[in-house]
């Protein structure tokens, strides 16, 4: 059911304020968060769900969907933004996950779901478990866009291999995969994944969004890259723009004018990896 | 009547693709629209589901409202789907005080009526000119009319059962002259009635 927000941009927020731009500069949807990822990073602790009453300030300030994050396997902090009655749930790698082995059994809720994966088995494992929507994880709050297209590529390269393979070859596919036969064999025969496939991390630029979208990206999420900026406003708009018009390269050219300074932003490469939040979920 | 209508999709943000899909199972030539000169060259256009605040945004910085304004008055026959009959009517409740309407139903809309993303909701329904029993509609943050101007046929109210609660009785589809509009997405369930009615009204123009 998250068909709606297809071509459409998922911005990073944590204020209302915040909330008000994106709705403005006409994003689909808000995630609310108490730190966005950039500052997480840099900050360090635990991360955790966002305090009801942030959640609730965003709901009330814009008419747009909110979507909120619950750690990686903690269910109950799934449960409260149910009854606060956020849109979709992210169940994100960009928190300190609850649960080093389970992810939350996404079918329990009513609330629609988007979980992060770097790889097709990944995507697969977790539309098992009942997500709505599935995005690539991206190395979040980088500016560096570098992993959301490995795993972009990664992803739809696994999808045309499973729909070259013979009938026959599936059931070693689907084990490999370490997914059930039946969704692969669906995905094999579809060409796609039964969900919608957006992308996130480090997407910073209006080009950086259309590339994920000529990658095969069917929407984006901006986290840090909009209000780590220094025209937030004006940025959250061209990466709207972009993403619409992602293969007319004029269009590009024209809303990356003047933007200003993009989030500084760090390289993948330099993160250390027990810091990489990518490695997070299974 | 045209063999084989072309029918454009405004593909500025929303679900694009089923729309395309439901048409060409119809029997019709789709295309995706996002700009001006496109738009000249399809018979009829559908406005899909999606955010109506994004679509009104993009109509407006990409020089597309005032085109398409002029098309529908000159009688261009047009569907608009959730997100697309919000912004084919008149007047929107509920909306951004600056989200652009196109002016095509006389009607007003209330925005996000039937409540959040968990209050989605499915009903079967009659729909007046729609034959083979009722469909199965699907309501996602859904609009709903509020009221109608004479001009407006009302083709399907939401039935009135304890489980509509607030939404029974509610109108859900209208057809006014070419401009057919429904609150709930005709193009998700896989039931190609409400398209092949609409390529129907753009063939037979």
């Amino acid at each position: 059911m998250a068909e709606m927000l297809k071509g459409g941009v998922i911005m990073d927020v944590v204020t209302p304020e915040q909330a008000k731009i994106a709705e403005d500069a006409g994003a689909v949807a808000v995630m609310a968060l108490e730190r966005v990822p950039a500052d997480i990073r840099a900050q360090g602790g635990v991360a955790r769900m966002s305090d009801p009453d942030l959640i609730d300030g965003i709901i009330d300030a814009v008419s747009i969907p909110v979507m909120a994050k619950a750690r990686i396997g903690h269910f109950v902090e799934a449960q409260v933004l149910q009854s606060l009655g956020v849109d979709y749930i992210d169940e994100s790698e960009v928190l300190t996950p609850a649960d080093y082995t389970n992810h939350i059994d996404k079918f329990a809720f009513t609330v629609p779901f988007v979980c992060g994966a770097t790889n097709l088995g990944e995507a697969l494992r977790r539309i098992t478990e009942g997500a709505a929507m599935i995005r690539s994880k991206g190395e979040a709050g980088t500016g560096d866009v570098s992993n959301a297209t490995t795993h972009m590529r990664q992803i739809r390269a696994e999808i045309r291999k499973l729909s070259s393979l013979p009938e026959d070859e599936l059931y070693v596919a689907a084990k490999e995969l370490q997914a059930p036969y039946e969704l692969v064999r669906e995905v094999a025969s579809r060409g796609k994944l039964p969900v919608v496939l957006f992308t996130a991390g480090g997407v910073a630029t209006p080009p950086d969004a259309a590339m994920m979208m000529q990658l095969g990206a069917e929407g984006v999420f901006v986290g840090s890259g909009i209000f780590k900026s220094s025209n937030p406003g004006q940025r959250a708009e061209a990466i709207v723009k972009a993403t619409t018009f992602h293969d007319d390269p004029d269009v590009l050219a024209k809303v990356s004018r003047g933007l200003g300074e993009a989030m500084v932003g760090i390289n993948v490469e330099n993160v250390a990896e027990p810091h990489r939040l990518a490695e997070r979920g299974w | 009547m045209v063999a084989e209508p072309h029918i454009g999709v405004l593909a500025l943000q929303g679900d694009v693709r089923e729309h395309v899909v439901s048409l060409e199972e119809c029997g019709a030539r789709a295309s995706p629209v996002r700009r001006a000169g496109e738009l000249s060259t399809v018979d009829g256009i559908v406005i899909p589901g999606g955010e109506s605040t994004t679509m009104s945004r993009l109509l407006e910085a990409f020089d597309l409202l005032e085109p398409l304004r002029r098309h529908l008055a000159e009688g261009m026959p047009a569907y608009g789907s959730c997100a697309g009959m919000i912004l084919l009517a008149g007047k929107v409740l509920d909306g951004r005080p600056d989200q652009h309407q196109l002016g095509a139903l006389d009607m007003i809309v209330r925005r996000n009526a039937f409540g959040r993303q968990v209050d989605s909701f499915e009903e079967d329904l009659d729909v007046t000119g729609v034959g083979g029993g009722p469909m199965h509609a699907v309501f996602i943050r859904a609009p709903w009319v509020e009221s109608v101007e004479p001009a407006v046929e009302v083709l399907a109210r939401v039935p009135e059962t304890p489980a509509a609660g607030r939404a029974a009785g509610r109108i859900v589809a209208v057809r006014q002259g070419s401009v057919l509009a429904t609150a709930f997405h005709s193009e998700l369930t896989g039931d190609r009635r409400m398209h092949e009615l609409f390529a129907g009204m753009v063939g037979a123009r």
